[in-house]
């Protein structure tokens, strides 16, 4: 398959290109890097992490003390006194590891339903936006009803239905959230397949799966990760929510929105033990958004140079 | 399966239209008005011949992109038929119509939309070549520094990003993309118009340097006729969706049969101090209409500077008919007459 070469297209100018190569990927990461909030936030959250999968080690270590071990006799302690560093609760349990164990629970809601919702986003969106017509009306037409219904409600029935586990927690706030991914992968696709390049694509024998999966697709990604990561603490809001109003994760099991909970009916004696579950969840939302707040920019090509 | 299919193609060899439009339509609904549409190809009959340049021109809006990406089988007419190389194309789908894009190609207007932002350069003009199965792995790596090479970019740089380069290295990408599978047909939609004028003019010599070697047949669009002058054999002009006239190339600018190819000639600076001196712009009436709703009669009346209204003009549509010189129609009811 050789190609005849043109010998009088001798433009030299035409071969000038800057020195350094500049990929896409660490073009983002540079930017993210100079936004100080993003880093602050990620930076939490690894150490968020940290504690998540190091907690059981420091309980079995003995530097801890068990979450859900209940001592009478303490109950309600201030902080520092009866060797509670940040006090215990009302079943004389111990503040600082139930807050540690807490952030497991969020974080595995977070990112839990964000695994969960990223597939079927992505299908129903990617249907939708790529085929129109018909089955994109079918589509959204049934994701404005389920956009209609307040979150917290639907989770709140789907819980109430079928007895609280993780898995209904999980899948109900799933259901709840899925619709807004798959609406912005819909317009992603709808904007990105007007373009050039896809016309190029298709006109030089592209099938419309690779048209899919290898320009449609990488173009979203950027709106589909922040969109991913504003999810995290919007699940994890949810969750401590549902704990809060008693439909959440069942004790013993310990999650801040249940520590929240239990810790109110003697906030002024005992302050500490609402205090601190609600500044987790505080600073766990902050962080995400943060994070997610760099990620939208750094990942927005507009904002390349 | 392959002597089949060749028999009537090689019959047709002697045919030399390329490409032939007939009565094609494109219109786009306006979702909540019933029954209302864009035109934007309202009804054009076009041929382009084996080996020639086709210019075509009009302004912005009347039309060039859509009847580009119906000749292209990007679209579907609405209405008529394109005929290439002997085989209607508007109904194809499938391997059929993949077999067909093969042998023509399109060029874009702007050349930051038309590289996809997240591959590489070498990606880009890989993905033609590992469409249609051409040659292995390795010899397709190969010809992708070909490719470079023969658009004059550096063909070491397969790796970089579309991002990377600058507006005219990123069109002679989108060149050499087009090239990838051997076409025999290239449709360049305002392939220069956004460039500087002298790497338009780069742009210009290179097409018409792989036209040489290739033995390509352009339709090269831009929206004024300055441009198309020097690189082509036959021009048409087009208003509101429809062709209003098409002559070779030294007869649309000696002499003009259509009053609106007349207006557009009249605003191309020239060159000549003494002869641009006397150069009188003629500055058209109003607006371009809306295509949504063209005006009765011949498109052109409420502009046109020796209209008749009321009378034939705004009544009676001319229909695109010999005028001129040999191989020169217009769509004037006074075509040739001011
Ligand atoms: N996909 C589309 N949907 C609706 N209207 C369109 C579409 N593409 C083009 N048009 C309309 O058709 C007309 C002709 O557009 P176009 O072919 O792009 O013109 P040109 O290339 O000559 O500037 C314009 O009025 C434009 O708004
Ligand atoms: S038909 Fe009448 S209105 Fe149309 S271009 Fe000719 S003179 Fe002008
Ligand atoms: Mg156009």
């Amino acid at each position: 398959m050789a190609l005849p070469v043109a010998a009088n297209i001798e433009d030299l100018s035409a071969w000038e290109v800057s020195e350094k190569q500049i990929g896409l990927w660490s073009d983002a990461l540079q930017r993210f890097r100079r936004n100080r909030l993003a880093i602050a936030g990620a930076v939490l959250i690894a150490i968020l992490v940290l504690i998540a999968f190091g907690s059981p080690l420091l309980v079995h270590l003995g530097i801890l003390h068990d979450p859900i071990k209940q001592n009478v006799d303490y109950i309600e302690s201030g902080p520092g006194q009866n060797g509670f560093s940040i006090g215990s609760d009302e079943l004389g349990r111990d503040t600082l590891s139930r807050l540690m164990y807490g952030s497991q629970v969020s974080l595995a809601v977070g990112i839990l339903v964000q695994a969960i919702i990223l597939p079927i986003g992505l299908l129903v969106g990617l249907t939708a936006g790529y085929f129109g017509g018909r089955i994109d009306n079918l589509l959204m037409r049934f994701t404005d009803i389920w956009y209609a219904f307040p979150d917290l409600l639907f989770v709140l029935v789907v819980v109430s239905v079928f007895h609280p586990s993780l898995l209904t927690i999980f899948g109900a706030i799933s259901l709840v959230n899925w619709v807004g991914l798959a609406r912005l992968v819909r317009g992603q696709v709808l904007s990105i397949k007007e373009k050039e390049f896809v016309e190029a694509a298709r006109s030089s024998g592209s099938s419309p799966a690779k048209l899919i999966l290898k320009h449609l697709l990488p173009n979203s990604l950027g709106p589909i990760i922040v969109t991913l990561t504003f999810g995290i603490p919007n699940a994890i809001f949810l969750e401590a929510v549902l704990s809060f109003l008693g439909v959440g994760i069942q004790p013993p099991t310990p999650t801040w929105g249940q520590m929240v909970f239990d810790g109110y009916e003697a906030i002024y004696a005992n302050p500490t033990s609402v205090v601190f579950p609600a500044l987790a969840i505080g600073f766990t939302l902050l962080a995400f958004t943060f994070v997610g707040d760099g990620l939208r920019d750094a990942l927005d090509p507009r904002m390349r140079r | 399966m392959q002597a089949a299919e060749r028999a009537p193609i090689t019959a047709l060899r002697a045919d030399p239209v390329l490409v032939r439009i007939s009565g094609a339509f494109k219109h786009f609904p306006i979702s909540g008005f019933g029954g209302l549409a864009v035109r934007a190809v309202d009804g054009v009959d076009l041929e382009i011949r084996r080996g020639e340049t086709l210019g075509l021109v009009g302004e912005s809006g009347c039309g060039k992109s859509t009847l580009a990406r119906l000749v292209t089988a990007l679209l579907p007419v609405t209405a008529g038929s394109i005929v290439f190389d002997g085989q209607d194309i508007t109904r194809l789908r499938g391997t059929k119509l993949r077999r067909v894009r093969r042998k023509m190609q399109i060029i874009f207007q702007d050349p930051f939309a038309s590289l996809d932002p997240r591959m590489t350069v070498g990606d880009i003009l890989q993905e033609p070549l590992d469409n249609f199965s051409i040659g292995t792995v390795r010899e397709r790596r190969k010809r992708v520094q070909e490719l470079l090479r023969l658009v004059g970019l550096n063909p070491n740089f397969t790796n970089r990003y579309p991002h990377e380069f600058s507006g005219g290295q990123r069109q002679r990408i989108g060149i050499a993309r087009a090239l990838a599978v051997n076409p025999s047909f290239i449709v360049c939609d305002e392939a220069v118009s956004a460039l500087d004028v002298s790497i338009a003019a780069q742009i210009i010599n290179l097409l018409q340097d792989l036209q040489r070697e290739f033995n390509l047949t352009y339709l090269f669009i831009a929206h004024d006729l300055a441009v198309v002058r020097h690189l082509s054999d036959r021009i048409a002009v087009m208003y509101l969706g429809k062709v209003v006239e098409t002559a070779d190339r030294n007869d649309i600018y000696d002499r003009p049969q259509h009053p609106y190819t007349k207006a557009l000639l009249s605003s191309i600076p020239v060159p000549d101090p003494a002869v641009e001196k006397e150069r009188a712009p003629i500055n058209l009436k109003g607006e371009i209409p809306s295509p949504v709703n063209p005006p009765s009669g011949c498109r052109f009346h409420p502009r046109c500077p020796i209209a008749r209204v009321p009378g034939v003009c705004s009544e009676v549509e001319p229909p695109l008919e010999p005028h001129g010189a040999k191989d020169q129609a217009a769509a004037c009811h006074f075509a040739g007459q001011f």
